[in-house]
């Protein structure tokens, strides 16, 4: 399997603090590969270096085989497209917001989507499953159907790859099973390789086909979830105490928390 | 939806019109086209050629520039208060014309120096801001804006100065020259003014699709492929060309560049496309009609037409703001 994304030796950080230091990672064609990591380990940052909103100082990330250094921001918005947290507050209604996604195609003076645009953007809602919402606006929907729409307009750049940052993190988890359905879904029948950054240690295990582990700046471990997730591992990098299970239906790690009193408890009994 | 441009060029139309009959010649709209066929040196057609037509034409120019760099500010500071004035802009240009006038310079060639003053001196204001804005990728806004607000006390407390050292009459002009107005003797400058308007329009129109990916933020206009960079650059450019033309000849004329891409942004949502186009044919339109009211309101005494833009524009702003309120949320800028 070809590598899509390529990171060699990145270090980067913002101004004098390094945030990544020597940071190795291959994504492969067709994977659906998760991101975890404890709050500032760099995760977002590892992102951000892939989009080149992060300077890097160090090291050199291939897409495709292609330096990125040497592609322009057009290139790299066709074959890479991003599903970022933040809510668009314009009074923008979702066709509109899913036809931004075809700007990366758009020639010199063209102004209007060409029917081809529109089929495109047409057949991203339909797979996202919002065309009942097209006409509504962005900042009236709940977050579920705002996730669903950046994913749709990510789908309208007609992207290799997928990168998905924090994409569950507002929703309950029905929407958090409906959206990683749909992520995998995509993956899964259209081809598309999916990165994803996940808090939730259960939901990686149960949705990627490889885990990295970044702590404090550097990837601690890499693999398949049932490598990765196992409790040394995580009270190394979390520094709290966990329990690591088996879930019965699908034979993936189930990582389970200890609170302090259940502790204490667990300790007087002993 | 689609009613918005033809309403648009309604309304411009209509301001013309009334721009055209209104004053204390008293010519009615039905002689007004038979007298500009005549083409007879009358004094009605003197009216309408030489006094009327410029001021409507330079109205035109003046209130869609303001317009459209008010909508490309906003698009890219994604900030709603951001207005070529709130950058600092005008106070530069008040700071190079009041220099003008102290230092007399207005005499060597007193058509071409005020204005080319004013326009150094806006340029001038808005070069902080610009280096600050280009240096950091990406880009704080807040500071930016900042910034411009600094500019603005710096140069407007500069005014101050010169107006407390100067002498009666040079204060006086230069209060008049501040307080702005649709006035312009020269035609040159008057056409060069509405070509370079014109202008604006097409290139700012060429960089819509770029502003709709801005308005999201700048972060998600890179990831949609947007070399933001250089279209900030191009952007900061066009607006900073718009206002500092305006203003170098008409003085400040404030809120025109901050009221109508809000209010035409109710009407057409956030399609800069749109936005733009029908901002400059509301802006035009907006300013001769302020205008005609500044020079017949209180005939034969001149209101300066930056008050009226302030007073009218300010509390139908304010009227729409309170109904779309009480009508429920609607997204803002």
């Amino acid at each position: 399997m070809p590598e899509v994304i390529e990171i060699k030796g990145l270090t980067c950080g913002y101004g004098e603090k390094l945030v990544l230091r020597d940071i190795d990672l291959s994504v492969k064609k067709g994977q659906f590969f998760g991101i975890i990591g404890p709050n500032g380990s760099g995760k977002t940052t590892m992102l951000k270096a892939i989009t080149r909103l992060v300077r890097i100082i160090r090291g050199e990330i291939f897409l495709d085989g292609a330096d990125m250094k040497r592609l322009s921001a057009n290139d790299i918005a066709r074959s890479l497209a991003v599903v970022s947290q933040t809510t668009p507050s314009l009074p923008i209604t979702v066709r509109e917001f899913v036809l931004l996604g075809r700007i990366p195609y758009y020639r010199k003076l063209q102004f209007f989507e060409t029917g081809n645009d529109n089929l495109i953007v047409e057949r991203a809602m339909e797979l996202t499953g919002i065309v009942h919402l097209k006409d509504a606006l962005m900042s009236e929907m709940s977050a579920g159907e705002v996730q669903l729409a950046f994913i749709a307009r990510g789908l309208a750049q007609e992207p290799k790859v997928l990168l998905l940052d924090e994409p569950t993190s507002h929703l309950d988890i029905a929407h958090q099973v409906g959206v990683l359905d749909l992520v995998r879904r995509l993956n899964r029948n259209e081809g598309l390789t999916v990165v994803i950054i996940l808090h939730d240690l259960n939901l990686a295990s149960e949705y990627c086909d490889t885990i990295a582990l970044i702590g404090d700046g550097r990837i601690t471990k890499c693999g398949p979830p049932a490598e990765v997730l196992n409790y040394q591992t995580i009270e190394e990098v979390y520094k709290t105490v966990v329990i690591v299970r088996e879930n019965p239906l699908s034979g993936k790690p189930f990582v389970l928390i200890v609170p302090e009193e259940v502790k204490e408890k667990c300790r007087k009994g002993s | 939806m689609k009613y918005v441009l033809p309403g648009a060029i309604l309304f411009l139309a209509a301001a013309v019109a009334a721009a055209m009959i209104s004053g204390s010649a008293g010519i009615p709209l039905r002689r007004v086209f038979p007298i500009i066929a005549s083409g007879t040196v009358s004094p009605e057609y003197s009216i309408l050629i030489d006094i009327r037509l410029p001021r409507i034409i330079l109205g035109f120019a003046v209130g869609g520039s303001l317009s459209v760099a008010g909508v490309i500010l906003q698009g890219m500071f994604r900030n709603p208060l951001v207005e070529p004035y709130t950058l600092g802009m005008p106070g530069g240009a008040a700071l190079g014309a009041a220099l003008c006038i102290i230092l007399k310079l207005q005499y060597v060639f007193p058509a071409i120096v005020l204005p080319a003053s004013g326009f150094i001196g806006s340029c001038l204001a808005i070069m902080p801001l610009y280096f600050v804005s280009m240096r950091q990728s990406l880009v704080r806004m807040q500071g930016i804006l900042l910034t411009g607000v600094m500019t603005s006390f710096i140069s407007t407390s500069l005014v101050v100065l010169i107006l407390a050292i100067a002498k009666t009459e040079e204060v006086h002009s230069i209060v008049f020259w501040i307080m702005g107005s649709l006035e312009e003797p020269s035609w040159t400058l008057i056409i060069i003014i509405s070509v370079i308007a014109v202008l604006g329009l097409f290139l700012s129109y060429f960089l819509a699709p770029v502003l709709n990916a801005l308005s999201l933020g700048e972060e998600e206009a890179i990831h949609l492929g947007i070399n933001t960079e250089r279209t900030k650059k191009q952007l900061f450019v066009l607006a900073s060309l718009l206002t500092g033309v305006s203003v170098s000849l008409t003085g400040i004329i404030g809120f025109v560049g901050l009221i109508v891409p809000h209010f035409v942004r109710i009407l057409t949502g956030y399609d800069h496309r749109k936005l733009i186009v029908i901002s400059f044919l509301t802006g035009s339109g907006f300013l001769i009609f302020c205008d005609t009211i500044a020079r017949t309101a209180f005939a034969p005494v001149e209101l300066p037409v930056g008050v009226i833009t302030g007073i009218l524009g300010g509390s139908i702003f304010i009227y729409i703001l309170g109904r779309r309120h009480l009508s429920g949320p609607a997204g803002g800028a």
